[in-house]
């Protein structure tokens, strides 16, 4: 293997793998491959141990059992924490967000510690959150609105380590205000879809992270087509 | 066994005739296939309707997440054998549906249930089943159906509570053996297909589940592979007299076989012998209008349902025998699921090299998939346009549910 291959860990797909956010790893891995850049996909898959010199981890949604196990797991190999203290890219989505906080609280009143990654706790909320999400990215962080789909009970709080992703214009997200969290350089969002098909601009600041070069800007008319279509429907 | 269902109360009587007559009306006005109105007036008089129309009749009830309108065709052809069976038809599968359907012929000493997976609870509480046929269970439309493991733990609750009914079930899917595992009265079917990719771990005590070949078990509890009774090998069955029977289906792929032999295994359990049970089930050949062929402007076009990952995984393999090209057709209306993001567990990549359109209302969503799954296409949003624009010859036409439905009804509108 190559030392300039990029390497996108997929972690744990066989539990946190139920909303498609496979395609993030698909999408980090394309636009790198077709801009010159050598990218892998890596599965991590449970039972075994998660390796620290990845270059990004992608972290998907999962139930609520999985989401138990995946924590478990990623607590007794902490391959991916030793990661994080060696500036590896992080996304997180939906159970993402809920395991690296530091604890999530579920229906049953169960708090469950979480892996301590971002400055955060979450806890269920009265209904299932279902549909559509706009948000605009905080502080600039990327270009253009932010576009999801998010199905989700829990709700998320973030402390002062951690800032908002994006504030929300439509539907739910964290709290009903905002929306995800990034700390340092992981990103969390509850937002599924996958969210980086949906959103190339948040895919290639991940990928500039990784690469530290800027990425020239890639045209695909069928990706600017969704964004427009599914901005439209939840307007 | 019964000969005749038992005499319904006034109450009941009362609201099935006004239900048919609503069905009656619905059909003649143009306003649906009256698959449901009927249902819906009947159980609004009467909540009860639904277990009062079952008394005295022998039911089936068939559930699973894929397979389950052309396994209840073929059970209800098989059941054919020993008298009359009322059935729905057409994927009206929750209570409205079978209200309807028992309605229509209140004599049938049989009736043959497809129930949509969050209504089996109700269902079977409410009909008292003779048989109970799991097939397969997978994620699918995770907004309205809910997660799988939900859905594994309710049909568990179910089953196990049931009395004097047979289970049938398909051991090589681990959520399916997991249902039925402590039911009292099991008939274990290998049916040689199952989606793995949410079975990782035990739906029981969560520890990773191991395979060795078609046999797999629980790292962490007793949950195993059940030895099955009836067995689905190449094109044929083997029944728990050891007597090997050739299917010699009609409808195309490994799942159908599987569908099959599902249905042969309750058929026999309802009381059908087993080469009976093969020898009807064999002429299902068109199931609401999936696998029909239509032909327009020189092209034959054969219209496959596939609506969540596990159904168009299977069927990308139907249609991989044949470079033909695909016309691929998504919607995201409420029965489809408004969340799309299952295109991306679904191997397009299978379909690189070939023609392809990308259709439907969410054709757009499907050509950003096949973007990255970089497969060439086209999006044309309306499926028979998109059908005209391919080369005259075959055209494999995949839809999911109201793709499915929508396109079928004007396929048949215009012959």
């Amino acid at each position: 293997m190559s030392e300039s291959t990029i390497q996108i860990a997929l972690v744990l797909p066989d539990l946190l793998g139920t909303y498609g956010d496979f395609g993030n790893a698909v999408v980090l891995q394309k636009r790198m491959a077709w801009r010159g850049i050598k990218a892998e996909i890596v599965p991590i898959n449970y039972g075994e141990p998660v390796p620290d010199s990845c270059d990004i981890y992608v972290v998907g949604g999962g139930e609520d059992t999985a989401q138990t196990l995946a924590v478990k797991h990623l607590r007794e190999h902490p391959g991916l924490q030793r990661a994080v203290t060696k500036n590896a890219v992080v996304l997180g989505v939906c159970a993402g967000i809920q395991i690296f906080g530091e604890s999530f609280t579920r229906a049953d009143n169960i708090t469950h510690p979480g892996m301590g990654l971002i400055d955060s706790t979450s806890h269920a909320g009265g209904s299932r959150a279902i549909g559509e999400v706009l948000a605009e990215p905080a502080n600039g962080l990327f270009e253009g609105v932010l576009t999801g789909f998010e199905n989700h009970q829990g709700r998320t709080v973030l402390g002062p380590s951690a800032r908002p992703l994006a504030h929300v214009k439509v539907g739910t997200g964290n709290d009903g205000s905002v929306e995800g969290a990034v700390q340092g350089r992981i990103v969390c969002t509850y937002l599924h879809g996958p969210v980086l098909p949906r959103n190339p601009q948040l895919a290639d600041m991940l990928i500039e992270w990784a690469t530290g070069t800027k990425v020239a800007p890639l045209d695909l008319p069928a990706v600017t087509a969704m964004r427009a279509e599914r901005v439209r429907a939840a307007s | 066994m019964n000969d005749s269902p038992a005499r319904l109360p006034l109450r009941t009587a009362a609201a099935v005739k006004l239900g048919n007559l609503s069905s009656t009306l619905s059909q003649k006005m143009g306003l649906g296939a009256g698959g449901m109105i009927g249902g819906r007036v009947a159980l609004k008089l009467d909540p009860q309707a639904l277990n009062r129309l079952t008394q005295g009749r022998k039911v089936a009830v068939v559930t699973g997440t894929n397979g389950k309108t052309t396994s209840t065709m073929m059970l209800a052809r098989a059941v054919g054998a020993l008298g009359e069976v009322a059935t729905n038809h057409s994927g009206a599968n929750m209570p409205d549906g079978h209200v309807t359907a028992l309605s229509k012929q209140p004599d049938a000493p049989y009736a043959v249930l497809e129930c949509d997976e969050g209504y089996f609870p109700a269902v079977a509480g409410a009909s008292n089943p003779a048989v109970a046929m799991i097939l397969n269970l997978s994620r699918d439309q995770l907004d309205r159906v809910g997660e799988v493991r939900t859905i594994e733990r309710s049909l568990r609750d179910t089953v196990t509570a049931l009395q004097n009914c047979t289970i049938v079930a398909n051991c090589d899917d681990v959520m399916v053996t997991s249902a039925a595992w402590n039911a009292a009265n099991v008939v274990w079917v290998a049916t040689g297909t199952g989606w793995h990719h949410d079975s990782a771990s035990c739906p029981r005590c969560g520890n990773p589940i191991r395979w060795q070949g078609e046999h797999w078990h629980c790292t962490g509890c007793d949950l195993a592979r059940p030895h099955p009774n009836w067995i689905t090998t190449d094109e044929a069955m083997i029944t728990p007299e050891h007597q090997k029977l050739e299917l010699r289906l009609t409808l195309p792929g490994k799942f159908n076989q599987a569908n099959a032999v599902m249905a042969s295994a309750a058929a026999h359990a309802m009381g059908v012998p087993a080469e009976e049970a093969v020898r009807r089930l064999r002429g299902v050949s068109n199931v609401s209008g999936r696998y029909r062929t239509i032909h327009r402007n020189g092209r034959s076009a054969r219209l496959l349902l596939s609506k969540n990952p596990a159904g168009w995984s299977e069927t990308l393999t139907v249609v991989k025998e044949a470079n033909h090209p695909a016309v691929l057709v998504i919607n995201a209306q409420e029965a489809d699921g408004r969340d799309l993001s299952w295109l991306w567990d679904v191997p397009f990549e299978r379909l690189q090299g070939r023609r392809v359109i990308a259709s439907g209302e969410r054709a757009t969503d499907l050509a950003v998939r096949l973007t990255y799954a970089e497969v060439e296409h086209t999006i044309v949003p309306d499926p028979l346009k998109a059908i005209d624009q391919m080369p005259q010859g075959a055209v494999e036409v995949i839809a999911n549910y109201t793709a499915f439905r929508d396109l079928n009804a004007r396929a048949a509108a215009d012959e």
